[in-house]
């Protein structure tokens, strides 16, 4: 049998030496029980990289091309839609067919973020029963996971790009604060959502809903522009939120103008729902394990 | 130091997904004292009622009382996996719980792949990890079988890798499920030899279990639960002699060296 370590060496890694829980005690409580949640996430960063990761692994074990289904698939997809869809429209294929293939794909990110976000805590109810971990370790799994399906897709939007003669710009840099915004949405919106649906498991079927609505309301298939000439039709991109969020990183990448009210009501949007996601996730947090 | 104190903890379990209204009524017209009404009037299970100890350095104490007694409950509940509904828990020191043999522990992974999940979770640095990871191989003797994925295991061979995670690097305070009783002569041996070794190391360990034997052995104080309320603490011989069936005591006596 091999020696137990010293006790030294476990002094050393017992990150929290004291703690104390209490009943509900109110709000000062339950943010603070947030903050050491979030804290102590943190720290576990190597985890939650490794389990979102081996979920990848896992879903393809044993398939030959592995996650590369996920950029075929959507290949195929897209290459099926665009000429129809394109003739449909009345577009021109050279534009149609970049701006259907990152639609595509980022809406596929935000939706699967979403409907993922759903059941990051109820999906993992025996390791929220087991063992005592913080919750964000689930809800930064959930957005990790799918952001490494995004990057997979990624590859189908270089390679319309590159037959399409599409050439990115400096300005397409602007993407990336906006994906940065979008990862902040996925972690708040998980939050939410995870909580919600822990406690009601009817949540998960309305989002789905939701989310197939949106997909047609939203310009994905078609374009914004396509609505001119349809008076009465501007109230369906105007009031939708999804629009602002899609668009504060598809539009540099299109080397489309993206102008300083989008990106407010962008910022807007995804401060409201950081700030109902953080109350709700407060407030509810003790709660989790008795719903899941 | 180590010390584990529960003052009043009390948990009530939501009935949620129970929304029958003639359940409902059922439960709540019920003589039995276990089913009751939150401040909301929603129908709820009183798990734990008024649970008052206090562990120290070097206690091991045993949890046992009929199912449904609220054994596991308070065991999660040290854990921090439940926020109690009325009450206090304090403690200091690290703090490992096996309350689910496959808890932490991804089934489609493998044996290495899970000790190495673990040693992130444990939040240990690279050469710490290593340690781990000799610590709980040696330990296990699983051999090549940490090569292919858990799901391929059988149940003890489960216990087994689940055990040696939980108590390498020995924790501070130990809680454990009944579930330990899946291993073989030579693991429980073993087993023993390693949390003796914990104790020794001035630690807490809390084990909930149905078998006399395994607690008379492993504990130096039992805690005896029925309907979620503390009936009976004390020297586990002492609680022993008012929990069993006399001839199931007298029986436990001749065995006892």
């Amino acid at each position: 049998m091999s020696e137990l370590a010293q006790p030294e060496a476990h002094r050393r890694y017992s990150a929290k030496r004291q703690s104390t829980l209490t009943a509900d005690k109110g709000w000062m409580q339950r943010f603070g029980l947030v903050w050491s949640d979030l804290q102590e996430g943190a720290k576990l960063y190597r985890l939650v990289w490794t389990l979102a990761c081996s979920d990848i692994k896992l879903r393809y074990r044993g398939s030959l091309i592995g996650p590369f289904w996920l950029t075929l698939s959507t290949a195929i997809q897209i290459g099926a839609m665009a000429f129809l869809y394109a003739d449909l429209f009345h577009t021109d294929i050279h534009t149609y067919i970049p701006f259907l293939a990152v639609s595509l794909v980022l809406w596929g990110y935000l939706s699967s973020l979403t409907s993922d976000g759903c059941i990051c805590f109820s999906a993992y109810d025996t390791l929220i029963k087991g063992t005592r971990m913080p919750f964000i370790v689930h809800v930064v799994r959930s957005v990790i996971r799918n952001t490494i399906i995004l990057l997979h897709n990624v590859v189908v939007i270089v390679a319309v790009f590159v037959l399409m003669g599409k050439s990115l710009t400096f300005y397409s840099l602007a993407a990336i604060p906006g994906f940065l915004l979008w990862l902040i949405d996925g972690v708040a919106i998980s939050f939410l959502l995870g909580t919600i649906c822990a406690r009601f498991r009817d949540i998960p079927q309305i989002v789905a809903a939701i989310m197939q609505v949106a997909f047609f309301m939203t310009p994905i298939m078609w374009q914004a522009t396509t609505l001119r000439g349809h008076p009465g039709t501007e109230s369906v991109v105007l009031y939708n939120p999804f629009v602002y969020i899609l668009d504060v990183v598809r539009n540099p990448l299109l080397n489309e103008p993206l102008s300083a009210l989008f990106v407010m009501k962008a910022l807007v949007i995804s401060g409201l729902l950081v700030l109902v996601s953080l109350v709700s996730f407060a407030r509810f947090r003790g709660r989790i394990s008795f719903w899941v | 130091m180590a010390y584990l104190k529960a003052s009043d903890i009390s948990i009530d379990f939501p009935l949620y997904h129970t929304e029958n209204r003639s359940l409902k009524k059922a439960l709540l017209g019920q003589v039995s004292s276990r089913f009751g009404v939150d401040k909301k009037s929603r129908p709820v299970v009183q798990a734990l009622r008024d649970v008052s100890f206090s562990l120290k350095t070097g206690d091991r104490l045993g949890l046992v009382g009929s199912n449904g007694s609220g054994k596991t409950t308070l065991l999660r509940t040290l854990s921090g996996i439940y926020q109690p509904t009325a009450g206090t828990l304090s403690m200091e020191g690290k703090l490992i719980s096996l309350l689910d043999p496959q808890q932490g522990m991804n089934m489609e992974l493998t044996g290495y792949e899970n000790i190495r999940l673990r040693s992130y979770y444990l939040g240990l640095s690279k050469s710490e990890s290593q340690m781990f990871e000799e610590d709980v191989v040696g330990f296990t003797e699983l051999n090549e079988f940490l090569d292919i994925p858990v799901r391929n295991y059988s149940s003890g061979m489960i216990v087994r890798l689940a055990f040696g995670m939980a108590t390498a690097f020995s924790p501070e305070i130990l809680l454990m499920d009944e579930w330990i009783l899946a291993g073989d002569a030579a693991f429980m041996a073993k087993a023993k030899k390693r949390v003796e070794g914990m104790v020794q190391h001035a630690d807490i360990l809390v084990l909930a279990s149905h078998s006399p034997s395994i607690l008379a052995e492993w504990t130096n104080r039992l805690i005896w639960l029925d309907g979620g309320r503390i009936v009976a603490d004390g020297p586990a011989m002492e609680v022993f002699e008012s929990y069993l069936p006399s001839q199931d005591f007298q029986q436990l006596l001749k065995t006892r060296p």
